[in-house]
């Protein structure tokens, strides 16, 4: 809107006007962009690394404790703060928040802490130790100073590390988290795993029909597009209902089949809420873009090149592997490349038609964001795989160029 | 590659657009129109949360959620003229610990079960509410002495008895029946899926009954670690079969579809299923975990005095009996449980559908909520390690 | 593979077109399953025997009545229709205007502009929602339509761009300093010549975005409070919680407006197409 005054502000022609005035047309959406996609980008990776909550809540407890040395338990005058700031934090209402992160580190210590502040109300003087120890043991326990001591940095590598399954001991030294807390490693692996599952299914069921699609006379091309398109268009969680109706347990799929005499009404196949629920809907949902992109390249093939290979002697198998395939290599690139970058991001289908064992990374980053709260691993588990798209995103452009993404 | 990539790029652009569209009308109309409906747009949907009289109630969905619209929340605005907006949630703190801690507080009361509710009371999240200044019983009975004593924890308002139990569709397993806990572990003797609630609560005390550990030491042995690593193996045995669910509406429909055999579940939305649409669902009582939940009004609210009204209302023994004949659910007020006679739209005898009726009750499981309270972060955290390994 | 590129009429080329016929029948065949199934009489989810029979009992719209009947379902159809038309008259605006710029020549940085502000097509909508929940809710934009008119419109904008850019790209530079030639200042031959040229890339543009905020539904989970529920959203806590075959219905409903945008687009390519 603002646009409409831009040309005429800027109306000196050509040259460093016309510079001008084409930044003036581009700045708003930067700044739009900017402000409502790059910015929030940013405040998840700052939380991430930053996390003031126990440091703002308990500063005194939490200087106190980094002169400490580390041995045994640390002196009264750090029990007499936390005792101050704790009972400061109850009445303020951050000692939930407080006590959650703690928590993360020492489990248990939500209900140690909330226990705490409520017992210290009623306590007016020390010795604080004593009165820590006679409310909960845990505070006799050097692991939950240390708990308190790591929670208390404003910027920490723990989330990424956990991320990578690894973990700071008290001493500072950094090792691989036990062996029952290590989930996201393999997590990561599945979703690549996964992603190139479905990325290989996608060309292979994909090649072959944006072949014929090149191929077909221009009305019948049109016709078969549309084919193609119907799901692109077609919402998303149409799709992935439609995919419940045929694979659950009582649906089409299984139906037909115990029709078909193929197997028997016991023994219907479970085909959803499993990882071939999500490859299966992940593979329709995603063909689309392959197709497209691969039609977009084998349309600009002459057909006289096979034509040559063929007059020339080549089988039909040889004209392709030698002439057809390497041309259409790119539309291979950049459909592969596409659906394989939309694949390790994908949320939705595999949250409702994935059951356990078909979640994919993104699935963890929304239970931390929306059920354990640990908006800060949420970040980190975000960050690696932002980089991960981010360096597929830049080959992408490389190789094709990002204002090509194939659509239609 | 490159002169193929170039190739390519050609060919695309061939398939660009390229028009001289005759509609410069639009073209010369269509910012002026495009800015009119975005000022509308923006201005007609300024955010209703101004709105001082109307209250957000946040209930569990499905036919509970049903049953305390008819009973609680469509009477109380009919009554007072506040209007209730009503969300549905699946339990836990997850919604209400950001809505405290960032402020921006949208939902004002919550149903609540009670190891949140007093998770929530030591946090910091809830509001207190006077027992006292709810209704009296209708003979006069002071709220305090009417509230069955367990259920006056200090923290929230006391509301309704439920059970999680599990259950089967009779239609889909041929032969013998279930009848025990150790039944829906036993994968040999049942073939086929699970549904189990996607929270470490109950799942750990089913695992550890059904490898044997008699009902009264369930929370001992779950208190020591070999205890609860003895229920996290219990659960490995049947994991590749369970479907999770989060929603108390799910188990039904997973059961009617036949997309699992037996399924744990909350038992009133069981009894709804069989009583109103007629499906041959069997409750299993062996080993029921028996609880109650609480009305919590999130700290904070600015509707404070609404939300306060609303508990009050909601938990009178009238409101509950009134929940109760549509929903298998008791009141936690003595006072209500006569009242409680038939369905109210079946017409059939609510007792043998209660969970605390003496046949049913015969092997039931109390909920320890206070062990509860201390573990269940802990806990949850190591089951949805579990589940995501 | 190779049969693929069989010419005869042999048994691999025979391969090869059922094989492509059942991809397309798998892309296409859900979709479709689901129409039928809305009209089922039953609670059901599968193809009863009287539809197998074509029995007209079996048939029935009880499912569109209680959507229709159905406040929540309603209520999330305005919410839809009102974010959806509001991003997308932003994204079209804003998306349009970029594309402009971009096209002309010597603008600085192009490929790397071009980059950010296609980046929220690819980035995960996970991260992006993920992002936006904090950030939006420190701006006091959480559980507000304009908090998600403003996100989906991000989303919105690389298609716009996307489209413009490549509808620009065929047009003729030349035609614009024609019409300076005989006269015309900058805003006259834009309004006159280059607009009406663009339009149909511009329209199209404009459904795209509006098809991404109309299917959107992560943002919404993460952002919008129970008065921003939308289609998407009530769609999605159905499945996830009690699937009922109005979902069914309102699929159908959503198909059938899918493919008349799809013709829409269609159509405008051609016209597009046609005049080359």
């Amino acid at each position: 809107m603002t646009g409409a005054r831009q040309p005429r502000r800027y109306s000196a022609g050509p040259g460093s006007g016309a510079r001008l005035r084409a930044f003036g047309l581009v700045t708003p959406l930067l700044l739009f962009v900017g402000v409502t996609f790059i910015a929030p980008l940013v405040t998840m990776l700052v939380r991430s690394v930053h996390d003031p909550v126990v440091a703002d809540a308990l500063p005194e407890t939490v200087s106190l404790l980094h002169d400490w040395n580390g041995e045994g338990l640390p002196p009264e005058p750090v029990y007499a703060a936390a005792a101050r700031e704790l009972n400061q934090a109850r009445e303020d209402r951050t000692l939930g928040q407080v006590a959650g992160r703690v928590n993360r580190v020492q489990s248990g210590m939500r209900s140690v802490f909330t226990r705490t502040a409520r017992a210290l109300e009623d306590i007016e003087a020390g010795p604080w130790r004593d009165v820590f120890s006679g409310i909960n043991e845990a505070w006799n326990d050097p692991a939950t100073w240390h708990a308190i001591k790591s929670t208390g940095q404003r910027f920490t590598a723990r989330h990424y590390l956990n991320a990578v399954d690894m973990q700071r001991l008290p001493d500072g030294s950094v090792t691989r988290q036990p062996e029952e807390r290590r989930i996201y490693l393999r997590l990561f692996w599945r979703t690549l795993l996964v992603s190139s599952a479905i990325t290989f299914l996608c060309l292979l069921l994909g090649y072959p029909i944006a072949h014929l699609i090149a191929q077909a006379p221009p009305r019948r091309a049109n016709l078969l597009l549309v084919l193609v398109l119907v799901p692109f268009w077609t919402s998303l969680l149409v799709r992935t209902t439609a995919w419940i109706v045929l694979l659950q347990t009582q649906g089409v799929i299984n139906d037909l089949l115990v029709t078909l005499g193929l197997i028997g009404d016991d023994g219907r196949l479970a085909m959803i809420y499993n990882m071939t629920g999500t490859i299966v809907a992940m593979t329709h949902v995603l063909l689309p873009f392959m197709v497209l992109p691969l039609y977009s390249v084998m349309r600009t093939i002459p057909r006289d090149h096979m034509n040559a290979a063929a007059s020339l002697g080549a089988t039909p198998r040889q004209a392709f592997l030698r002439v057809y395939w390497p041309q259409s290599l790119p539309g291979v690139g950049a459909g592969s490349l596409l659906v394989f970058i939309l694949a390790i991001g994908f949320y939705i289908t595999p949250a409702l038609v994935g059951g356990s064992d078909g979640q994919l990374i993104s699935g963890m980053i929304a239970y931390h964001m929306q059920t354990s709260l640990n908006w800060g691993l949420a970040g980190a588990l975000g960050g690696v795989l932002l980089l991960g798209v981010l360096v597929l995103y830049v080959l992408y452009d490389r190789l094709v160029g990002v204002e090509r993404m194939g659509l239609s | 590659m490159t002169s193929a990539t170039n190739r390519a790029r050609a060919g695309r652009q061939a398939a660009i657009v390229k028009s001289a569209w005759p509609l410069a009308v639009l073209g010369r109309r269509f910012p002026a129109a495009a800015a009119l409906t975005l000022a509308a747009t923006l201005t007609a949907t300024t955010p209703a949360h101004g709105d001082a009289q109307s209250l957000t109630v946040v209930s569990w969905g499905g036919s509970y959620g049903r049953a305390v619209y008819e009973a609680a929340i469509a009477p109380f605005s009919e009554a007072t003229g506040i209007r209730v907006d009503v969300e549905d949630y699946n339990g836990g703190l997850a919604q209400i610990r950001p809505q405290v801690e960032i402020g921006n507080i949208h939902w004002d009361v919550v149903g609540l079960e009670i190891s949140d509710a007093v998770l929530a009371c030591e946090e910091g999240l809830l509001e207190p509410i006077d027992i006292s200044s709810l209704p009296h019983g209708p003979d006069g009975t002071p709220a305090a002495d009417d509230f069955v004593d367990e259920t006056q924890v200090g923290c929230g308002a006391p509301f309704i008895y439920g059970s999680t139990v599990y259950a089967y569709n009779s239609d889909h397993i041929p032969g013998e029946m279930p009848t025990t806990m150790a039944d829906f572990f036993d994968l040999e003797r049942f073939p086929g899926r699970r549904g189990m609630r996607r929270i470490a609560q109950g799942n750990l005390e089913f695992a550890l009954v059904a490898d044997g550990v008699p009902l009264d030491e369930v929370y001992a042995t779950l208190d020591r670690p070999e205890g609860i690593d003895r229920a996290f193996r219990k659960l490995e045995t049947i994991r590749d079969e369970v479907i999770w669910w989060e929603a108390g509406a799910q188990p039904q429909q997973m059961l009617a579809d036949g997309e699992v055999v037996m399924s744990t579940a909350y038992n009133g939305r069981v009894t709804h299923a069989q009583v109103l649409e007629d499906q041959p669902f069997v409750i299993v009582w062996d080993a029921q975990l028996l609880a109650f939940g609480q009305l919590g009004i999130v700290a904070g609210t600015r509707r404070l005095d609404e939300a306060l009204e609303y508990v009050a209302f909601a938990t009178s023994a009238d409101v509950l009996a009134g929940i109760a004949r549509r929903i298998s659910y008791s009141p936690t007020r003595k006072s209500g449980m006569p009242l409680v006679t038939t369905h109210l739209a079946a017409g059939v005898d609510m007792a043998p559908h209660m969970p605390a009726s003496p046949a049913n009750a015969a092997r039931a499981l109390r909920y320890d909520w206070a062990w509860w309270v201390d573990h269940q972060d802990e806990l949850n955290e190591r089951f949805g390690a579990w589940l995501a390994r | 593979m190779a049969a693929a590129t069989g010419t005869g009429p042999g048994m691999g080329r025979i391969a090869y077109l059922v094989f492509c016929a059942a991809v397309f029948l798998f892309l296409v065949a859900p979709i479709l399953v689901i129409i039928p199934l809305s009209f089922n009489a039953e609670p059901y989810f599968t193809f009863t025997e009287g539809m197998l029979r074509l029995d007209s009992e079996a048939y029935s719209l009880r499912w569109y009545r209680e959507i229709v009947e159905n406040e929540a379902w309603r209520g999330s159809m305005v919410n839809s229709l009102v974010i959806g038309v509001s991003a997308t008259v932003l994204a079209t605006v804003l998306g349009t205007l970029a594309a402009l710029g971009l096209a002309s020549p010597g603008v600085p940085a192009r490929r790397a502009i071009m980059g950010i502000l296609i980046s929220p097509m690819v980035t995960p909508v996970i991260i992006a929602a993920a992002g936006m929940f904090f950030f939006y809710s420190d701006l006091g934009l959480g559980q507000t339509h304009l908090g998600i008119i403003l996100a989906h419109a991000t989303l919105g904008v690389p298609f716009v761009v996307v489209t413009v850019t490549a509808t620009l790209a065929a047009f003729d530079r030349n035609l614009t300093r024609a019409a300076a030639s005989l006269g015309a200042g900058p805003w006259t031959a834009f309004r006159r010549v280059q607009l009406p040229l663009i339009a149909p890339g511009v329209i199209s543009g404009a459904l795209f975005a509006f098809a991404v905020s109309f299917d959107e539904v992560v943002v919404v989970l993460f952002m919008g409070g129970v008065e921003q529920r939308t289609i998407p959203r009530q769609m999605w806590s159905g499945i996830r919680e009690q699937i009922s075959p109005a979902i069914l219905a309102v699929a159908t409903f959503l198909i059938v407006f899918a493919a008349l945008l799809l013709l829409t687009v269609e159509w405008l390519r051609r016209r597009g197409g046609g005049q080359q």
